[in-house]
């Protein structure tokens, strides 16, 4: 029987023009959808761009590549799918400005590196001010910035119309634009295309995707982690990593711990298709709500969490109404658009609005979770510091300070800009 | 949109009120370890299913009190005293 599955090659426009003599049909599947083996050195929990990432940064930075990335519904279709997209670096403090930059680093030179158009547009993020206080405040965030080596730059209400002049800087505006600040390196990327790519390098280094494959519970060994068993039966590991954002405590419960995290919905919804009609993505802390334009041409927004615990894929009208509102108010000639999709995704929160990366309190368990509602951006360098801790056994140094420890030791890095959006 | 029943006011839209998280965390006693205190100041159950929690009705009689809510389909199975201890209810 002869192998029928064309061999896989790298996309470039040369490999295209060969392909089109025989109408594109021979290329192979990007990834593999892999059959679960019963042994593995290591299994990830969560085939999202965190999980995926991990498994690629194993296998690319420490040769580890029997490895397997367990994925209950299919890959990218948690969070991944269902964020707004936005990567950015303008954080507070010295933690988190080194830990974002380096995953802003990561995006910059990802789609050359994966040989996958992650379409990541450095359009810029723009954050308003709409009042003295948020001025004064802009103005200590932009130093705090340029400080840890973030490019940062404050703007004026003028420079901030010439950016976006189809924000309301009417007379009768009930948000004044005072200003704002930008991180011109920031933008946005194509979530499918991320958790895509990651996958097709995963995977041609020899990682197992498997999809539909649903952890229901941990084997142990005495105190520790020794596989995991699923719906399609018990898979072994020496090493297992949870990488299930919202899901974090149901599966730490599972294996007998317990997290400083509650899962929130956060929603978010896109217009119909419009010409080009925004050129950033801006952002208005006093509405709490944000914008861009995807590619596509619809407008995206965003807006804040749905403020009670849930595990439900759905928002509540009541956010989605002061979401609308705030579009409206901020961006009056998009008032008349009609929206196309509204979805939510599952946001693991912590106190601290910072993440957990590393060892958990049962050995031979790790984690990454706690990124609640920014993950998306953090996708490159969540996978390396995992892949990192989970090869060497020590923590990466980006990672060291967002260990589980700090919420016994009182070391919380308290992330004011975490969200951007006051949640 | 939810619809929340505040004990005072009777059925109201959802934006009327503030949620307080989790219900009925007890503190230790001031001298305990450090684990013990983080693990009261930040470490929650964040069950997929039952959860007992507290709401304020901020933006009407500003009375608090407990829900049991399912953190799935959203509904209610129980509204009860902020004193009170949760009714046993038939899963």
């Amino acid at each position: 029987m002869p192998n029928l599955t064309p061999p896989r090659k790298r996309y470039s426009a040369w490999n295209l023009l060969a392909s089109a003599l025989h109408g594109q049909a021979d290329w192979a599947p990007a990834w593999r959808d892999a059959e679960p083996k019963a042994r593995y050195d290591v299994i990830i929990i969560g085939g999202g761009g965190h999980g995926l990432a991990t498994a690629y940064y194993l296998a690319k930075n420490h040769g580890i590549t029997n490895v397997a990335v367990l994925e209950a519904g299919w890959i990218g279709g948690g969070n991944t799918g269902r964020n707004t997209t936005i990567v950015r670096s303008n954080y507070l403090y010295p933690e988190s400005a080194r830990l974002y930059d380096f995953s802003v680093q990561q995006y910059e030179q990802l789609a050359q590196e994966l040989n996958f158009n992650i379409m990541f547009s450095q359009r810029g993020v723009m954050t308003l001010a709409h009042s003295r206080h948020d001025l004064d405040s802009q103005s200590r965030w932009v130093n705090a910035m340029l400080c840890n080596g973030v490019d940062a730059e404050l703007l004026d209400a003028r420079q901030v119309e010439q950016l976006e002049p189809r924000l309301n800087f009417g007379k009768a505006a009930r948000y004044p634009i005072l200003g704002g600040f930008m991180q011109r390196r920031a933008g946005a990327a194509r979530h499918d295309a991320v958790a895509w790519g990651y996958a097709r390098g995963a995977s041609a280094l020899g990682v197992d995707i498997v999809q539909n494959c649903a952890v229901t519970g941990f084997i142990k060994q005495g105190d520790n982690v020794v596989g995991v068993q699923t719906n399609r039966g018990d898979i072994r590991a020496e090493k297992v990593a949870l990488a299930v954002a919202g899901h974090s405590s149901v599966l730490a419960g599972l294996a007998g711990f317990k997290l400083p995290v509650t899962s929130y919905a956060l929603q978010a919804m896109v217009s119909e298709p419009v010409k080009p009609v925004l050129n950033t993505v801006t952002l208005s802390p006093g509405l709490g709500a944000y914008w861009s334009q995807s590619d596509k041409g619809e407008v995206v927004i965003g807006g804040a969490l749905d403020h009670f615990p849930s595990y439900a894929q759905r928002g509540s009208f009541a956010t989605m109404q002061q979401v609308i509102a705030a579009t409206v108010e901020m961006l009056p000639s998009l008032g008349r658009l009609r929206l196309l999709r509204q979805w939510s995704g599952i946001v693991d929160v912590v106190q601290d609005s910072s993440p957990i990366i590393g060892a958990t309190p049962v050995p031979g368990l790790y984690i990454n979770c706690g990124w609640g509602t920014g993950g998306f951006k953090a996708i490159p360098v969540g996978g390396w510091t995992l892949a990192h801790v989970m090869a060497t056994g020590r923590n990466h140094e980006l990672a060291e300070p967002f260990q589980l420890n700090r919420f016994h030791t009182g070391r919380l890095i308290d992330e004011a800009g975490a969200s951007g959006i006051a949640h | 949109m939810m619809q929340l029943t505040c004990p005072l006011c009777g059925p109201r839209a959802e934006n009327e009120f503030h949620c307080g998280g989790t219900t009925a965390i007890a503190r230790p006693p001031l001298d305990c370890s450090d684990e013990t205190w983080g693990m009261y100041l930040f470490f929650r159950d964040n069950p997929k299913g039952s959860h007992a929690e507290r709401w304020r009705h901020s933006y009407g009689c500003g009375l608090w009190f407990n829900l049991l809510r399912d953190t799935v389909t959203h509904e209610v199975a129980a509204v009860y005293g902020i004193t009170d201890m949760c009714p046993k209810v038939p899963s």
